[in-house]
């Protein structure tokens, strides 16, 4: 099937207001009879759901934290983006617009992408007014900071906990419709499947985690703001808590997933120190405004202290290889450059996993104070695990898996190919192509949370009637039982190894064979492994305790059961994906000096799987991308 | 790696309590084969493993990000909330902070308006409820002003943002004798009523916040400050003093 993103045409300056007007409206009447379900509450789902009651409508919000401020949102440290031109360094919407195609390397739609740079400006606005405190000038003006891929300072933050911040500004928001009483919020409940009643999403099925009730709630349209998936790989930077269970629900109802091959390895995260290891820690991005990344020239040198290897002998090879960027190149680059150092016997610290990133230079220009001043609770949590003072000696790093920019396919308006589906967020594939730059994910969630969603739901809604499925549909009943029987048959195995077990089995493979360097053989060998361990999951597995209460075991159980089935669709697609682009980056298509090479003839297209079962193949659809306003180019950051 | 590392072992005394209505009791736990870069959690997933594996059930806990942000994780550990070590939570606490053959006291937060869902988990949807009473700025989606068209002097938004470094973990009441949230409320009033965009609700908000945080059955503030030396964000009690500064403007204002 070939897919249709529905973008407007004509002049993409004025395609999002253009599509705007077009939109049909609820009567401000009539929008309290519609129910609306989101699921997920962090930067996307809590903008959305505290947007979408104040609008008007009825909205039953589901996180399966304690509380809707702890998404993991919360986490990002660095920045969000916006055009705003406040510095005059020559940035404006269609410069934004660029360098996320740019840096997405021309596997993204333009329309979406407009539209997120052009909205990127009332974000700001939005959250000075919630009072989120955004860093300031002695003047009083917001001040600015420079991410990678980018030739401008456009990045807003508060200190090193931006994420956090513009959660609870939208936390405070929601927090406001649920005392409003537009929005009911319902935590600690995890989804596991989608309702479909006559081709449309009309509800959702959840387990209540203190409970363990199983809970059907119905709805006239629903949102799934989930997050990423790249926990497949077990370590990652995303919490523990993160899955695709909500998105994978759907694609186990026909909704399609596109481009899942699209993760990025983040390439500023403390490395790994042991097997227990839970979770990877990222360091942000703006570290590497003011530190140098190095390693050794020479491997002999490897064993040695950082001050011990003189500066002729150092290595800083991203200033080496791309000089206009250096070490603000993006992320993808900069990750598979810290992987061929240690491939080339020249990384550092345990396992010669690892290069520096190294402030002694700029503590030698700024002054401790300053570097204290930009970045102390970043090397305050780095203390705190590795026990080392990067103000003395160069903070160790290595990539780690850190974002999806694949997810379900959505159209224009950010709904899938289920009508009434939406997925908002960093669950969506839309707006990042093949790569993601540093400070556009806030950015990406409140754009679609506070400024798209809101628009576009009313288009769908107009179109059906309120309230005409409830939850005695028979859907509903069937949605139910199949929940509990998987539920069951998970406690039921009683095998001999635990979850955590298995999924860093899972986790092995997906890293060595589809991680930062793909071929033809790993991404084989991964699609022939990952059955076998799925199989021997669904045998062998050891869940303790009832589905009558909280068990932490079971709810992981069911996250991993997914994963593995949604692991094997990853290397699928990454096999079928015959170019390297972004964050993919197949070993057989590459330049002379290593660089990604696309193939536009054959590949400029998004990828969307229907998920037929796991004894069948998956069918790839094709939405062809057309590239109008930002002519393709070969991705150069030299 | 970790077979280069030097191995420890700890006996851990752990709170367990099947639900809210089981009474609950102290268990004790060998945790084997812990090196000193093990986090906290990462030595009681290590447990887990252990429990499990030989049949029995493991400890729950609440944890999420594990980079000390997200607020979920809550334990006090050796009586002190998040065990102690200035500015951090139990998921950035390492074992390298304790000795080789330590015993390890381990209980939930425990205050009333916090009641005990299973193990080590706590409800704390009280903390919720205060912010729903008024911890925002009634803006609307869209229709508000250019963020340039106020300024804010640097100094004033970095005590702005002091106040909003708070997690919302609850660490500030179960370290208080009186289980009281002063701390946590007061982080939420000041940084908007510091903030010229939070001015205007600033005497409602107050009012209404304190009303909810005396509904949900949290203590009164008796100035132990425990809630600061608790706090892995390092909120300082000045704020209390802002709120009840705060609290008496607006007995006045409206």
């Amino acid at each position: 099937m070939i897919l249709d993103g529905k973008c407007p045409t004509g002049p993409i300056e004025k395609s999002w207001d253009k599509h705007r007007f077009d939109l049909k409206l609820v009567n401000p009447a009539n929008k309290r009879k519609y129910n609306i379900i989101m699921v997920g509450t962090g930067l996307a789902g809590g903008a959305a759901a505290a947007s979408l009651g104040e609008l008007g409508y009825n909205v039953q919000a589901f996180c399966y934290q304690d509380s809707p401020r702890r998404a993991h949102s919360i986490a990002a440290q660095g920045g969000i983006n916006a055009a705003k031109n406040y510095p005059s360094d020559g940035d404006s919407i269609l410069r934004l617009m660029y360098d996320t195609i740019k840096g997405g390397d021309f596997r993204a739609r333009e329309a979406d992408v407009w539209r997120l740079s052009q909205v990127s400006n009332n974000i700001i606005d939005q959250c000075v007014a919630q009072g989120v405190p955004f860093n300031r000038d002695y003047a009083g003006y917001l001040d600015t900071r420079s991410f990678g891929g980018a030739q401008v300072s456009r990045t807003f933050y508060s200190r090193g906990q931006t994420g956090q911040q513009l959660l609870l500004g939208a936390y405070s928001a929601l927090s406001r419709q649920i005392k409003a009483g537009t929005v009911k919020m319902y935590t600690r409940r995890e989804m596991l499947d989608l309702v479909v009643v006559d081709g449309a999403a009309k509800g959702i099925t959840v387990r209540n985690l203190v409970t363990g009730e199983i809970e059907c709630y119905a709805a006239d349209a629903v949102c799934i703001a989930s997050g990423g998936y790249v926990n497949v790989f077990y370590l990652s930077t995303n919490a523990k808590g993160c899955s695709v269970t909500a998105n994978w629900s759907a694609a186990k109802k026909g909704a399609f997933f596109a481009n899942p091959c699209y993760t990025q390895i983040h390439p500023t995260c403390i490395p790994q120190a042991g097997e227990y290891q839970s979770k990877l820690t990222l360091m942000s991005e703006s570290l590497r405004n003011d530190g140098r990344i190095w390693v050794p020239k020479k491997q002999e040198d490897c064993g040695k202290r950082p001050d011990q290897v003189p500066d002729a002998d150092r290595d800083y090879y991203l200033e080496r290889k791309y000089p206009s960027y250096g070490n603000l190149a993006p992320r993808d680059i900069a990750s598979r450059s810290a992987k061929e150092q240690c491939d080339d016997g020249r990384g550092v610290g345990p396992g010669g996993r690892g290069v520096y990133l190294d402030y002694a230079d700029s503590i030698k220009r700024l002054g401790e104070n300053t570097i204290k001043e930009r970045y102390g609770n970043l090397f305050e949590m780095y203390e705190r695990i590795t026990d080392d003072n990067a103000y003395k000696t160069p903070m160790r790093i290595y990539p780690a898996p850190h974002y999806a920019m694949g997810g379900m396919w959505v159209d224009y308006n950010l709904m899938s190919n289920i009508p009434g589906l939406f997925v908002l967020g960093e669950a969506n594939f839309s707006v990042h192509g093949a790569n993601r730059l540093g400070a556009s994910a806030l950015m990406q969630g409140l754009s679609d949370g506070y400024f798209v969603i809101p628009y576009t739901i009313g288009g769908y809604l107009v179109t059906v009637k309120p309230g005409e499925v409830k939850v005695d549909h028979p859907e509903f009943k069937k949605s139910y039982e199949e929940v509990t029987g998987r539920t069951n048959k998970l406690l039921n195995i009683n095998g001999k190894r635990t979850v955590t077990d298995f999924h860093r089995e899972l986790g092995k493979v997906m890293w060595n064979n589809v991680g930062m360097a793909r071929t033809k053989e790993s991404l084989t060998e991964a699609i022939k492994e990952i059955p076998k361990i799925r199989e021997e999951f669904w045998q062998n597995v050891k869940v303790t305790g009832s589905g009558a209460e909280l068990n932490q075991q079971l709810e992981n159980a069911g996250r991993v059961a997914d994963f593995l089935e949604f692991g094997e669709l990853l290397a699928r697609d990454a096999l079928h994906r015959e170019e390297s682009c972004g964050g993919h980056f197949r070993v057989e298509h590459q330049m002379p000096d290593g660089e990604a090479k696309r193939n536009d003839a054959d590949f400029s297209y998004v990828g969307a799987w229907e998920f037929k079962g796991n004894d069948k193949e998956p069918e790839l659809h094709k939405e062809p991308l057309k590239f109008e306003t930002i002519h393709l180019a070969i991705r150069s950051y030299k | 790696m970790s077979e280069h590392h030097k191995t420890m072992t700890f006996t851990l005394i752990v709170w367990r309590q099947k639900n809210a209505n089981d009474p609950g009791k102290f268990e004790t736990i060998t945790a084997k084969n812990i090196t000193e870069h093990h986090s906290f959690l990462e030595m009681l997933d290590c447990v887990n493993e252990d429990l499990i594996n030989s049949g029995k059930e493991p400890i729950v806990f609440d944890h999420d990000c594990r980079e000390g942000i997200c607020g979920m994780c809550s334990q006090v550990i050796n009586g002190m909330a998040h065990g102690g070590q200035e500015r951090t939570t139990v998921c950035q606490l390492h074992m390298r902070k304790f000795k080789d053959g330590d015993t390890i006291y381990i209980e939930p937060w425990r205050a009333r308006a916090f009641p005990i869902v299973k193990d080590l988990i706590v409800d704390r949807s009280a903390l919720d409820k205060i912010i729903q009473a008024g911890g925002y700025n009634s803006c609307h989606t869209g229709g508000v002003p250019d963020a340039n068209s106020t300024l804010i002097p640097k100094a004033v938004l970095d005590e702005a943002m002091d106040a909003a470094e708070c997690i919302g973990c609850g660490a500030c009441v179960a370290g208080c004798p009186n289980g009281a949230a002063m701390l946590f409320t007061s982080a939420k009033v000041s940084q908007l009523a510091i903030l010229p965009q939070g001015r205007a609700e600033a005497p409602a908000r107050v009012k209404n916040m304190t009303q909810a945080m005396k509904d949900c059955g949290f203590g009164n503030c008796t100035n132990h400050y425990e809630c600061q030396a608790s706090c892995p964000k390092g909120i300082n009690v000045k704020f209390i003093a802002r709120m009840n500064r705060e609290f008496l403007k607006a007995q006045f204002s409206c």
